[in-house]
C-alpha cells in the first residue's frame, strides 16, 4: 500500500517533463525536424538547478517569492490528483475548487513577480495571462460541475473513480462536451497553441514566456519544471475523463495511465502543429466558447 | 447577562469621542482615552458575543420606553452576535490606525470631530444589531446614517466630499424610507413593533411580495447592491482611510444584517426570493470588479470591490434561502455560513486594505495608482500586509477569503443533490460566477499590488515615500493574522455558523448537526492543505537559499540598457483587456491626442471610467426634475395665495382619489 502511494507520488513528481519532451518531439517531427532530445527538459532542469542566479535591481522579495510559491502551491494542488483512478491522497467533499484555487494561488504568485521587474513586456504577459484566466475559470468550474453532477460526487476522486464509467452511460453527450470544453481549457491554462506559443522569441506576442524573462537559474527550473507539472495536472484530469480504461491490477492501471498521458502529449503536439496561434483578440472568444460548451452540458443534465 | 453586557459595549463605544473633547489641552492623552475607550468596547462586545456563538442561550432586554410604541427591546442572539464581532473589532482597530494617521494633536477640532462620529456610529451599529423593537431600530439605524455623513465630511474643505456626502445622505435617506414603510405595514399588521411579534409573517402572495421589496430597497441601498450602489464609492474614497474601513468593512454589513433579520420573520419563502437574491449577487459581484478594475483611484477601488464582496454575501444568501423554500438544512446552513463568514472575512481584509492604502496615501501624498509605484521597497511592513489581503480578498488559499467562498461553492454543490428536475438545481451555476468574480479580483489585486509597491517609484512623491509609525502598522499585523487565522483554521468556524443559521432560520440547531459534521471535516481536510502549502513554500525557499544568492543585473529590456519608470506598464493597460470586455457598464470617457506628424511633440491618451447609475442616470434626472420644478416655483414665488391655492388642488385631488377609486 505504501509503496504504491510512494509510486503515484513518484510519478506525479518524475513523469511531467517527460511529456513536454513528447510535445516537442511530435512537434518537431511533423515540421520535419530532428528536436530535441526527449529528456531535455530533465536536462534543463538539472543544468539550470546548477546556475546561479541574476536579479533586477528592481526586484524585492515578491520576485524570488514567486516561483516557489508558484511551484508549492501546483504541487499541492497535485495531492488532489486521482492518479489512474486511485484515490488521491488528499480526497474531500469540495476539493476541486480547493485544487482550481491553488492554481489561481501560483498564477497570483507568478504576475506579481512578472510585475516586480518594472518591466513592461513582462506587465504585457501578466495581464494577458490574468484577463484570459479570469476567462477560462468558469469554463473550468463548469466542466467539474458537469463531472460532479454526471458522477453524483462532490471529489475529484470520486468524479474520476469507480463511478465514472456509470456516468458515461447516463450522460454521454454533456459529459462528451464538458471533455471538449476541458481540452481547450488546459491548451489556455497550459500556454499552448493556438493561445500562447511556449516557442515564441517575440516577447511582444507571448503570454507565460514572458511574465518569466527575468527569471533565471534554479528560479527558472522551478517555473519550468511547475509549468510542466500543471500540464500533467489538466492532462491527468482529460484523460481520466475521456478514456476511463479499466484494467485489473495495479501496475496494469498505472502502466495504461501512463500510455493514455503519452497519448494526450502527442494529440498536443499534433494540435500545435496544425494550428497557428490565434489572434489575441481571438482568445477570449474561444474560452467564452468552452464555457458556453460547458454550460449546454449542464442544461443536458440538469434540464 | 450577556445582552447587558453587548448594551455596554454598544454605550462605551458611543461616547468613547468624549475623552477627546475633554481632553482638549492634551490631545495625545485624549485621543489615546479615546481609542482605548473604543478597545475596551470592543473587548466587552467580544466577551458578549462569544458565549452566544459557544452555545449560550440568545438573551434578551425588555424595558419600556417614552415613545410610543417603542420598547427598549434589545435581543443577542446568533444571529446578532455575529455580526457584532466585526462591528466593534473593526472600529477599536481604526481607532488606534487613527493615533497614527489623524493625530488630535495637529488636527484638533477636526480629529475631536471625527472621534466624536467615529464612536456614535460604531454605538448605533451595535444597537442597529441589537435592536429587538422596530423603533429602536430605526433610531439607530438613522444616528447610525447621520454619523456616516459627518464621518464622510472630516475634511469639510474637499470638494469631492462635500458632493460624495450629500450623495450619501440622499441614498440613506431613500433606504430610511424604504425601511420605515417595511416596519409600519408590517407593525401596523401585527399591532406590534416588537420584532419577536412578527415572526412567521407569510411569504406567499402579492403583499409579501411588496413587502420584499420594500426591505430588499432599503437594506440593499446601505449595503450598496448593484443597482442602488452609486452612492458608495464617492462616500468610501472621500472619507478619511480608517473612516473608510469602518464604512466599507463594517457599515455596509449593517444593510446584510438587515436583509437577514427582515427575512428571518418570514415562514419559508417560495425559491424566487433565493433566485432574485442570487440573481442580484452575482450582477453585483461581476460589476462590481468590473468597476474596480476600471479605478485608477485606490481607495475608490477598494469601494467598488466592496459592491463585489456584497455579492458574495448575497449569492450566499440567496442559496440560504433556496434551503429554507425547499427545506434543506444542508444549503441552509452552507449559504449562511458562507455569508455570514464572507461578512466577517469582508471586514477583515477589507479594513486592511483601506488602512494600507491610507499608509499609501499618508506616505505620498496621492491615491492616484499611476503616480505610485515601487513602494515594497520603502514600505515594505505596509506592502507585505497590503499583500495579505490582496490574497485574502481574491480568494486564495490558505487565506480566509477563500473559505467563505468555499462555504458558498459547496452550498452551490449541494443544490446538485435536490430531487431530479427541480429547476432549484440551476443554483450550482453560482459556482462558476465565484469562478469568474474570484479570478477578475485576483486580476485586479494583481494590478494595485503591481502598480503600487513593485516595479519603480512613477513619480518624486512616490521615491520619497516612508514606512508608516508602528502605530498605523499595529491595527494592520492584527487584522492580517486574523485573515490567515480564519483562512488555516476554518473548521473552528463551523459550529458557530450554525448556531447562527439556526437563530436565522428558525430551525433546531439539531437539524444542521449532519451538514456541518460534512462540513468540519471537508474543512479539516483544508486545514491540511493549507499546512501542506505552507510546508511546501517553506521548503522551496530554504531549498532556494542553499542553491546561492544570485546577482544584480538590470531588468531585461530586449538589450535597451536605460529603462525608466515611463515605460513601466501601468494600472491601466493591465487591466484594458478586461474593461475593453466590460465597456458596456463602464461608459468609459476617453480622451486620446495620437501623435502627429513626422516629429510628434507629445500625445496623450486618458481614460476615466463613470459611475454610470449616479453620473448617466439619476444625475441628470434630478437635475431635470429641478429645472421643471423650477418653472413652477417661478409662478409661485411670493405668492402666498397661489401656494396656498396649490396645496388645496392637491388635496381635492388625493380627496377624489380616495372617494373614486379606492
Amino acid at each position: 500500500m505504501i509503496l504504491r502511494v510512494l509510486f503515484q507520488i513518484g510519478l506525479l513528481l518524475l513523469l511531467p517533463p517527460l511529456l513536454l519532451g513528447v510535445v516537442n518531439r511530435v512537434k518537431a517531427i511533423a515540421a520535419g525536424r530532428k528536436g530535441p532530445p526527449i529528456l531535455q527538459l530533465y536536462f534543463d532542469l538539472a543544468k539550470l538547478l546548477r546556475k546561479g542566479a541574476v536579479y533586477s535591481r528592481t526586484t524585492t522579495w515578491v520576485f524570488r517569492a514567486g516561483p516557489a510559491v508558484g511551484l508549492a502551491a501546483i504541487v499541492t494542488a497535485g495531492t488532489m490528483l486521482p492518479v489512474a483512478g486511485q484515490p488521491a491522497i488528499v480526497s474531500f467533499a469540495g476539493d476541486f475548487v480547493l485544487f482550481a484555487y491553488l492554481l489561481a494561488l501560483a498564477r497570483f504568485a507568478t504576475a506579481l513577480a512578472a510585475l516586480d521587474t518594472g518591466s513592461s513586456f513582462e506587465g504585457m504577459g501578466a495581464a494577458r495571462e490574468v484577463s484570459f484566466a479570469s476567462m477560462a475559470e468558469p469554463a473550468l468550474f463548469l466542466v467539474l460541475v458537469v463531472m460532479a453532477r454526471a458522477t453524483g460526487s462532490l471529489s475529484l476522486s470520486g468524479m474520476l473513480g469507480p463511478g465514472l464509467a456509470a456516468a458515461w452511460r447516463a450522460a454521454a453527450p454533456a459529459l462528451l462536451l464538458s471533455a471538449i470544453a476541458l481540452f481547450v481549457v488546459a491548451l489556455a491554462e497550459n500556454s499552448r497553441i493556438p493561445v500562447d506559443d511556449p516557442n515564441t522569441h517575440l516577447e511582444l506576442t507571448m503570454i507565460h514566456e514572458v511574465m518569466v524573462l527575468d527569471h533565471s537559474g534554479p528560479d527558472l527550473a522551478f517555473i519550468l519544471y511547475g509549468a510542466s507539472l500543471k500540464f500533467f495536472l489538466f492532462g491527468a484530469l482529460l484523460v481520466r475523463l475521456v478514456a476511463d480504461v479499466r484494467m485489473t491490477g495495479f501496475w496494469a492501471a498505472e502502466g495504461a495511465f501512463v500510455v493514455e498521458l503519452l497519448g494526450f502529449s502527442i494529440l498536443v503536439g499534433l494540435v500545435e502543429s496544425a494550428m497557428a496561434r490565434l489572434r489575441l483578440t481571438r482568445v477570449p472568444q474561444m474560452l467564452v466558447g468552452a464555457s458556453v460548451l460547458s454550460v449546454f452540458a449542464l442544461v443536458l443534465l440538469l434540464r | 447577562m450577556t445582552a447587558s453586557l453587548a448594551l455596554l459595549a454598544a454605550a462605551l463605544a458611543t461616547a468613547s469621542g468624549l475623552p477627546g473633547l475633554a481632553l482638549r489641552g492634551r490631545p495625545v492623552l485624549g485621543q489615546r482615552l479615546s481609542a482605548g475607550l473604543l478597545c475596551l468596547a470592543a473587548a466587552i462586545g467580544i466577551g458578549a458575543a462569544l458565549p452566544v456563538l459557544a452555545g449560550a442561550p440568545a438573551s434578551t432586554i425588555h424595558l419600556p420606553w417614552t415613545q410610543p410604541l417603542a420598547s427598549l427591546s434589545i435581543r443577542l442572539d446568533a444571529l446578532s452576535a455575529l455580526f457584532l464581532l466585526p462591528i466593534l473589532a473593526v472600529p477599536a482597530l481604526g481607532a488606534v490606525y487613527g493615533l497614527g494617521y489623524w493625530p488630535q494633536e495637529e488636527l484638533g477640532a477636526r480629529a475631536i470631530r471625527l472621534q466624536l462620529w467615529f464612536g456614535v456610529v460604531t454605538g448605533s451599529m451595535a444597537v442597529v444589531c441589537l435592536a429587538g423593537n422596530a423603533l429602536l431600530f430605526l433610531f439607530a439605524w438613522e444616528v447610525m446614517a447621520l454619523g456616516g455623513f459627518f464621518l464622510v465630511r472630516s475634511e469639510p474643505d474637499r470638494r469631492d466630499a462635500q458632493k460624495a456626502s450629500w450623495v450619501y445622505l440622499a441614498a440613506a435617506h431613500v433606504g430610511t424610507f424604504a425601511i420605515f414603510a417595511f416596519f409600519a405595514a408590517v407593525g401596523g399588521a401585527r399591532g406590534s413593533f416588537d420584532f419577536s411579534a412578527w415572526s412567521g409573517l407569510p411569504a406567499r402572495g402579492a403583499a409579501a411580495g411588496w413587502l420584499a421589496l420594500l426591505a430588499l430597497v432599503g437594506f440593499g441601498l446601505k449595503a450598496g447592491l448593484v443597482p442602488l450602489h452609486f452612492w458608495l464609492p464617492g462616500a468610501h474614497a472621500a472619507a478619511p482611510s480608517h473612516v473608510s474601513a469602518l464604512m466599507s468593512g463594517v457599515l455596509l454589513k449593517t444593510g446584510i444584517y438587515g436583509l437577514f433579520r427582515t427575512a428571518s420573520f418570514f415562514e419559508p419563502p417560495p425559491a424566487s426570493w433565493g433566485a432574485v437574491l442570487m440573481v442580484l449577487g452575482a450582477v453585483s459581484g461581476v460589476l462590481g470588479v468590473a468597476l474596480a478594475l476600471a479605478q485608477h483611484d485606490l481607495k475608490r477601488l477598494l469601494a467598488y470591490h466592496s459592491v463585489e464582496n456584497i455579492g458574495i454575501i448575497t449569492l450566499g444568501m440567496g442559496i440560504a434561502m433556496l434551503g429554507r423554500a425547499r427545506g434543506e438544512p444542508g444549503l441552509v446552513l452552507l449559504g449562511f455560513a458562507g455569508a455570514a463568514l464572507h461578512v466577517v472575512n469582508h471586514a477583515l481584509f477589507k479594513s486592511l486594505l483601506f488602512l494600507g492604502a491610507g499608509s499609501v496615501q499618508h506616505a505620498t501624498g496621492t491615491r492616484d495608482i499611476e503616480r505610485l509605484g515601487g513602494l515594497a521597497r520603502a514600505m515594505p511592513f505596509t506592502a507585505g500586509l497590503f499583500l495579505v489581503g490582496a490574497a485574502a480578498i481574491s480568494g486564495l488559499p490558505p487565506l480566509n477569503g477563500f473559505v467563505s467562498e468555499w462555504f458558498v461553492a459547496l452550498g452551490a454543490l449541494r443544490a446538485l443533490e435536490l430531487p431530479l428536475l427541480d429547476r432549484a438545481s440551476f443554483a450550482v451555476l453560482v459556482l462558476p460566477v465565484l469562478g469568474l468574480i474570484g479570478a477578475l479580483a485576483a486580476a485586479c489585486f494583481v494590478k494595485v499590488q503591481g502598480t503600487v509597491f513593485l516595479g519603480n517609484p512613477r513619480t518624486p512623491d512616490a521615491a520619497r515615500a516612508g514606512e508608516s509609525p508602528r502605530l498605523m502598522l499595529l491595527p494592520m499585523a492584527v487584522l492580517a493574522a486574523a485573515c490567515a487565522a480564519i483562512g488555516m483554521l476554518p473548521a473552528l468556524v463551523v459550529a458557530p455558523l450554525a448556531r447562527g443559521a439556526a437563530a436565522w432560520s428558525g430551525m433546531p440547531v439539531s437539524s444542521f448537526a449532519v451538514p456541518a459534521q460534512a462540513a468540519t471535516v471537508s474543512a479539516t481536510w483544508v486545514t491540511g492543505v493549507a499546512f501542506v502549502l505552507v510546508a511546501a513554500v517553506t521548503a522551496l525557499w530554504l531549498l532556494r537559499r542553499r542553491l546561492g544568492a544570485g546577482v544584480a543585473g538590470e531588468t531585461w529590456g530586449c538589450g535597451y540598457a536605460y529603462p525608466t519608470p515611463r515605460m513601466a506598464y501601468t494600472g491601466s493597460s493591465f487591466a484594458q483587456i478586461l474593461t475593453q470586455g466590460f465597456r458596456w457598464v463602464l461608459f468609459p470617457r476617453i480622451r486620446f491626442s495620437p501623435p502627429r506628424g513626422l516629429f510628434p511633440s507629445g500625445a496623450r491618451f486618458h481614460t476615466e471610467s463613470r459611475e454610470a447609475v449616479l453620473d448617466l442616470a439619476l444625475l441628470p434626472a434630478v437635475r431635470d426634475y429641478i429645472t421643471a420644478s423650477s418653472w413652477v416655483r417661478r409662478l409661485i414665488a411670493g405668492r402666498l395665495h397661489l401656494q396656498a391655492l396649490l396645496v388645496l388642488a392637491t388635496l381635492i385631488a388625493m380627496l377624489a382619489w380616495r372617494l373614486l377609486w379606492w
